[in-house]
């Protein structure tokens, strides 16, 4: 088994459905010739010619048009938004067009588009492209969002994804794309959507997270452990719709739970997750939920960007006021 | 010094040169007199009566919509008298495998394509399955969102080119559309691709009560598809040979590889922008309403048949009845479709249901059998 970066984990998986599906095209800014600006479609061209793996002229609500009208010509399209805060140009396309596609042809027609778009703080980027906006997206019914945190969830999502006959939206975090390596096998698998994983196991405490927030996690539950608190953490994976029967198992195991995101606090995922645990499981609860989560700023200035973007120490602080409630 | 004026590039002059070469075409005029002989299609006698017949039938759809809205038998409903040119002329250029994406006032279209009329009135009363298309038919319900179709057939088009197939995808807006920009990010992106796309902007004068002028410095929209390399033509959107020509051309190149066109056709809506409560009185006068009323595209046309020999009142009354017959049957079918539940709703939402909608479901099953 290789061991790869998220970015080439991404590669294998778009490789893998342009070979398994001649309906699969991927297309966007950059993508052809020079395989994407992060690489993410490095040498697909090459293999699988000009007409799978195309180019487009530089506009993101074109991008969004094109894939909704490959899609009623039968195909299953993946374009790339370069930079996942230019959202705002292909809102329409995606909130207004594909995410209602089945529901206003009631039910004869659907979208099957996979928009795959790089997110996420801590790489110094220029404002609008590190932004996390899945909250956006997880508010728009008939949409899936999944944002994985490892190179083999990477691949087996988004094979998942591509082959899901509804509009997902695939969110990769730029300081995962080659933070880690990890053991990828070459051959396909998949990662069903909808279901998140208990990545640590744990008796005191639930953290609930996703994306780059899952290794801060981890970090801070090993932390906590050597206090002699027992931490488990459960990787989203998928953020809608979400996988409450696990998140319920655990807060009903653990008594005690908090959630994690990079996003700001206001009307995130997170507050979503601890409305659900609330709902579902507040005769468990020996804390409140609390959430680790940004201010609610606008995403800083690169210069500000250590301090604004939530770490480990932040969900050590938290979690210790959890566990001692 | 600076160069002599005769060697520079001049920008306004050649502003004004590209804006007089886009001169109105015209094959009908008015009187309903053949005014540009090459042009003239020679449709053939049955083709011709054919058009005949769909113009006068959609007149009486529309009157027809209109009184059932006020009687609040029919939903949202945008007017469509004074088109029916740029609507059914464009279509008659039309073959059964083009896609057509509509905005919310072609309805027309979508019926002469195959839409069944009962469904038409589902969709006006803001019943889903006045949406679910029958397999085959390659229609889009109307677009809400001014100037969404646009990048969408860009979409399809390129999509039809690539499975090869000798169709186009064809998508109508109206001048306030041609301020949007994915009006421009869909001429573009099919221009660039050379997809067989044809872009329709059905200049009725007013987007809701904002006149053309309001809309842009350009003299016509139709040369706006110079700036996206590709061909675009200013039509008599009155007058149904134009509208035909311009249209048969524009497939035309389109099914050869050459690309996709943008037709302006310069038109009038005689009611309302819909009957929501627009009150045209408010941004136009009756002068105007009458001064386009000569230019009436059945008016002309019926004029010309009738020289043929080829349109008498007796077909007119005949096509009349059969319009108002079928609108009676496509109501009274509309009436028997079951109400439309949230039930139904939630269960198209994804393929497959997920946990969160099916506790849904569950709470809304028991509500609606109460």
């Amino acid at each position: 088994m290789a061991q790869l970066t998220m970015i080439q984990a991404i590669t294998e998986a778009l490789k893998t459905e342009l070979k398994n599906d001649e309906n699969v095209l991927v297309f966007g800014e950059d993508v052809g010739n020079n395989g994407g600006v992060f690489r993410a479609t490095e040498g697909l061209q090459k293999e699988f010619g000009e007409d799978r793996v195309f180019d487009t002229p530089l506009a993101e609500s074109g991008i969004g048009g094109l894939a909704i009208g490959l899609s009623l010509q039968g195909y299953r399209p993946v374009p790339e938004i370069q930079f996942f805060g230019f959202v705002f140009e292909v809102m329409d396309s995606i909130s207004g067009q594909m995410a209602r596609m089945r529901y206003r042809s009631g039910g004869s027609l659907n979208a099957p588009v996979t928009i795959r778009s790089p997110f996420g703080g801590g790489v110094h980027t220029p404002e609008m492209h590190a932004d996390s906006l899945e909250g956006l997206m997880a508010a728009s019914p008939g949409l899936k969002v999944v944002i994985p945190s490892t190179p083999y969830d990477a691949k087996g999502l988004l094979i998942s994804a591509i082959r899901d006959n509804d509009p997902v939206i695939f969110l990769e975090h730029m300081k995962l794309y080659r933070s880690f390596r990890q053991e990828v096998p070459e051959e396909e698998y998949t990662i069903p959507l909808g279901k998140a994983e208990v990545k640590r196991e744990g008796k005191d405490l639930t953290i609930v997270t996703y994306g780059a927030m899952v290794q801060e996690s981890i970090k801070a539950a090993e932390q906590l452990e050597k206090e002699d608190y027992s931490v488990e953490v459960i990787d989203l994976r998928t953020i809608q719709p979400l996988d409450i029967e696990t998140i319920i198992a655990s807060v009903e195991k653990t008594g005690r739970a908090m959630v994690v995101q990079e996003a700001q606090k206001q009307a995130g995922i997170a507050a979503n997750v601890v409305a659900e645990i609330t709902d579902r499981a507040i005769l468990s609860l020996d804390a409140p939920v609390l959430r680790v989560a940004a201010p609610d700023t606008v995403f800083p200035f690169s210069q500000a960007e250590e301090v604004w973007l939530p770490n480990a120490k932040d969900i050590v602080e938290t979690a210790k006021k959890v566990l001692t409630f | 010094m600076a160069a002599k004026k005769s060697q520079q590039f001049d920008p306004v002059e050649t502003l004004n040169a590209i804006e007089e070469k886009f001169e109105m075409f015209q094959i009908l005029n008015e009187e309903g007199e053949i005014v540009n002989k090459e042009a003239d299609p020679k449709l053939s006698d049955e083709d011709l009566q054919e058009l005949m017949r769909r113009m006068v039938y959609t007149r009486i759809l529309d009157q027809r919509s209109i009184s059932l809205n006020r009687q609040g038998r029919l939903g949202f409903y945008a007017p469509t008298a004074g088109q029916e040119a740029s609507q059914l002329a464009s279509h008659f250029a039309l073959e059964k495998g083009d896609f057509i994406l509509p905005g919310y006032r072609d309805v027309p279209q979508l019926i002469w394509h195959g839409w069944p009329l009962h469904q038409a009135f589902l969709f006006s009363r803001g019943h889903f399955a006045g949406n679910q298309m029958p397999e085959g038919l390659n229609i889009l319900p109307p677009q809400i969102i001014i100037g969404a179709q646009y990048i969408q057939a860009a979409g399809v088009a390129l999509g039809l080119q690539k499975r090869k197939k000798d169709s186009v995808a064809i998508t109508y807006t109206g001048e306030g559309g041609s301020s949007q920009g994915d009006f421009y990010e869909g001429i573009n992106f099919a221009g660039a691709f050379r997809a067989p796309a044809i872009f329709i902007v059905q200049n009725n004068q007013y987007a809701i009560s904002t006149p053309r002028e309001v809309q842009t410095a350009a003299k016509t929209v139709a040369q706006k598809a110079v700036a996206a390399g590709i061909p675009g033509i200013f039509v008599d959107g009155m007058d149904p040979l134009a509208v035909y020509v311009a249209t048969r051309d524009a497939r035309e190149r389109a099914v050869k590889g050459e690309g996709p066109s943008l037709i302006e056709t310069f038109c009038y809506r005689y009611g309302p922008h819909t009957m929501a409560g627009d009150d045209p009185t408010r941004y136009r006068t009756s002068d105007i309403d009458s001064e386009w009323e000569k230019k009436d595209p059945l008016v002309r046309f019926r004029k010309y048949m009738e020289e043929k020999g080829l349109w008498n009142e007796e077909q007119e009354n005949e096509v009349i009845e059969k319009a108002k017959e079928e609108i009676k049957a496509a109501i009274k079918k509309a009436d028997g479709t079951p109400k439309q539940k949230v039930t139904d709703l939630l269960g198209i939402m994804y393929e497959e249901v997920p946990f969160h909608i099916q506790e849904q479901l569950d709470i809304y099953k028991a509500k609606e059998s109460k």
